[in-house]
């Protein structure tokens, strides 16, 4: 079996704090990590590897630094990484990233490929079913456990709202995985000291199987039109008082609202 | 393409278990603003089993203009391929300006297929939808993290489209007295391409607490701690018939189930009194909290992030806090 996943390098959003002057982000100083549910996506092509002997292959999309993500992958366990880099994959939106991904995993042989389920520094969760839909591949979203039947076919639990569902779908196919849908395994000794011996194949946008009108921000349908910060509320009272002063603020406040 | 075929906006009214969800009706209120706007109509699209139809009577009522049913066994219970089908004949046959889908686990699952398949823009988790003076969609969401806002907008392509979280928008009140339109439709299947089989979908008891329904909510952060101060904070809620939330930390932590949790990932929360407890602000968790009514914050840290925010700051020790208002409350309750 073959696998491919793709990764994201994302900076680590729970390191990311405002200035509490002037309300802004500051972003100096915040590690880059592997986007989390990638990471249980990686962690379930690894799983399968360790089971029936998959093939697994990363691929990711960034600047040259983002080859980071995918040496981690290598130390993981992975096999081959791909990295996409190129100025004509820049400011691209979701639809242009799926299409890039998409041209790139063309080349490629797979028979099931893992993407998470949304990148914490977007939180779109669009661009595993749009790579589904260009590689005319069906798509379960929100993997929570899957079960490989050795032969074919894939029994996944998915989760929904208030529960979760169990499908089948036979391969080749895509699936977008929850973080919590395993606990990914560590980068081990030999992994790392193996990592930077194996190498890391860049494309640009000449080497994926897709027309160019498609990629970066050419073939990007949406445009961001203005960005700005939201301005800071305006602070309301605050008190700096013992226990039981604080205890008696809050109950006067419970009171005038009526909850007690 | 020509832009100025495509008209009028159209909501997803999604059901599950022939049940409309309630983002359908939020999207409508939305939608009767935009169409407003445009001077153009709001259109529902309403996709099920055989019953289904029972159901568009409620749409009308909730602001929609007409509706478009499509019954059909292969679109009683949700699946990617079947509904993508159906909405991507809908686009070619009636050439809607604008969908609208709720953020939901069914609506982040058709809508980047949708967008692929009709090669069009689609803005996750909009929190502000306008209509700008050359007639465009304006698209706000929060960009990396929750502080930056972006505006979003779809020019060249359509329809545009947009997910928006339950919670976000409001519904208008239901007017049984409007009128509108039931429009019946055929959907002309390839069925060779349904290849995902639904085997069982099942529902947990421990996800029935809705907190975006809660009046009144107590969240839960790191500055909580352990197990014990969680516990603690339960007891607190069940004296004030509040509901317990959480942040990402305490949820990955494990003490206390996904379906509470507040923010970017977790729910969006408007009750008429917030309380956060050991909540610092990361931005993700604002971004889910911040329209609430009235926002009390307790935090050691007189300049954490959530102080700058709430209307009544409290700095102190949320694990001497939280017992001594447990037990005024019962004293005063004796």
């Amino acid at each position: 079996m073959k696998i491919v996943v793709c990764i994201k390098q994302v900076p680590d959003t729970t390191e990311v704090k405002l200035d509490p002057v002037t309300g802004t982000l500051i972003r100096e100083g915040v590690p880059s990590i592997m986007n989390p549910d990638d990471k249980g996506g990686l962690e379930l092509a690894l799983e399968l590897k360790d089971k029936y002997n998959a093939e697994v292959t990363v691929i990711t999309m960034g600047p040259m630094q983002a080859e980071q993500v995918l040496r981690e992958a290598f130390a993981m366990g992975a096999d081959k990484a791909i990295l996409l880099t190129d100025r004509k994959f820049a400011g691209a939106d979701t639809l242009a990233t799926s299409n890039a991904l998409a041209g790139a995993i063309r080349t490629l042989e797979y028979d099931l490929v893992i993407t998470g389920r949304q990148a914490i520094d977007g939180d779109t969760a669009q661009v595993g079913p749009q790579i589904a839909e260009h590689l005319d591949l069906p798509q379960v979203s929100y993997l929570q456990n899957l079960k490989y039947d050795g032969k074919k076919t894939f029994t996944i639990k998915r989760a929904t709202e208030d529960g979760y569902q169990v499908v089948e779908v036979d391969s080749p196919c895509l699936v977008t995985v929850l973080a919590t849908a395993n606990q990914a395994r560590y980068m081990t000794v030999k992994g790392i000291v193996g990592a930077f011996d194996k190498p890391v194949e860049v494309m640009g946008a000449d080497k994926i199987e897709v027309d160019e009108s498609k990629l970066g921000l050419k073939g990007s349908p949406t445009k961001v039109k203005k960005a700005f910060t939201k301005g800071v509320k305006s602070a309301g009272q605050v008190y700096e008082v013992d226990t039981e002063e604080a205890v008696g603020i809050i109950i006067s406040k419970l009171k005038e609202k009526f909850i007690i | 393409m020509n832009r100025s075929e495509y008209k009028n906006v159209f909501v997803f009214a999604e059901q599950r278990e022939g049940e409309i969800q309630g983002v359908a009706f939020e999207l409508l209120g939305k939608a009767r603003d935009l169409a407003k706007d445009l001077q153009e109509e709001v259109y529902a699209i309403l996709l099920g089993g055989q019953d289904v139809e029972a159901k568009a009577q409620s749409l009308i009522a909730y602001g929609a203009d007409k509706v478009i049913v499509a019954s059909c066994p292969f679109l009683q219970d949700y699946t990617t391929e079947a509904y993508a089908q159906a909405i991507t004949q809908i686009v070619t046959d009636y050439k809607p300006s604008i969908i609208l889908l709720g953020a939901t686990v069914i609506g982040r699952d058709l809508g980047p297929r949708l967008s692929a398949r009709l090669t069009t823009g689609l803005t996750a988790d909009c929190t502000r939808l306008e209509i700008s003076e050359e007639k465009e969609l304006l698209m706000t969401r929060p960009a990396f993290g929750g502080n930056l806002m972006a505006t979003i907008v779809c020019s060249d392509h359509r329809p545009q489209m947009s997910t928006v979280r339950p919670g976000v928008m409001k519904s208008m009140d239901k007017d049984q007295t409007r009128e509108g339109i039931i429009e019946k439709i055929k959907i002309n299947f390839d069925e060779s391409k349904f290849k995902v089989k639904i085997i069982e979908t099942v529902k947990e008891q421990t996800s029935m607490v809705d907190i975006t329904e809660a009046k009144v909510l107590l969240c839960g952060g790191r500055g909580i701690g352990t197990d014990q101060g969680f516990g603690n904070l339960q007891e607190l809620a069940a004296l004030m018939n509040a509901e317990v939330a959480a942040s990402r930390a305490i949820v990955d932590a494990g003490l206390i189930g996904h379906e509470r949790q507040v923010g970017q990932t977790g729910k969006t929360v408007r009750p008429d009194l917030y309380i956060g407890f050991g909540i610092s602000g990361a931005i993700q968790h604002m971004a889910g909290m911040e329209e609430s009514e009235f926002i009390v914050a307790i935090n050691k840290d007189r300049y954490a992030p959530i102080m700058q925010m709430a209307d009544l700051g409290i700095v102190g020790d949320v694990r001497q806090i939280i017992p001594a208002l447990t037990q005024r409350l019962k004293s005063m309750k004796k």
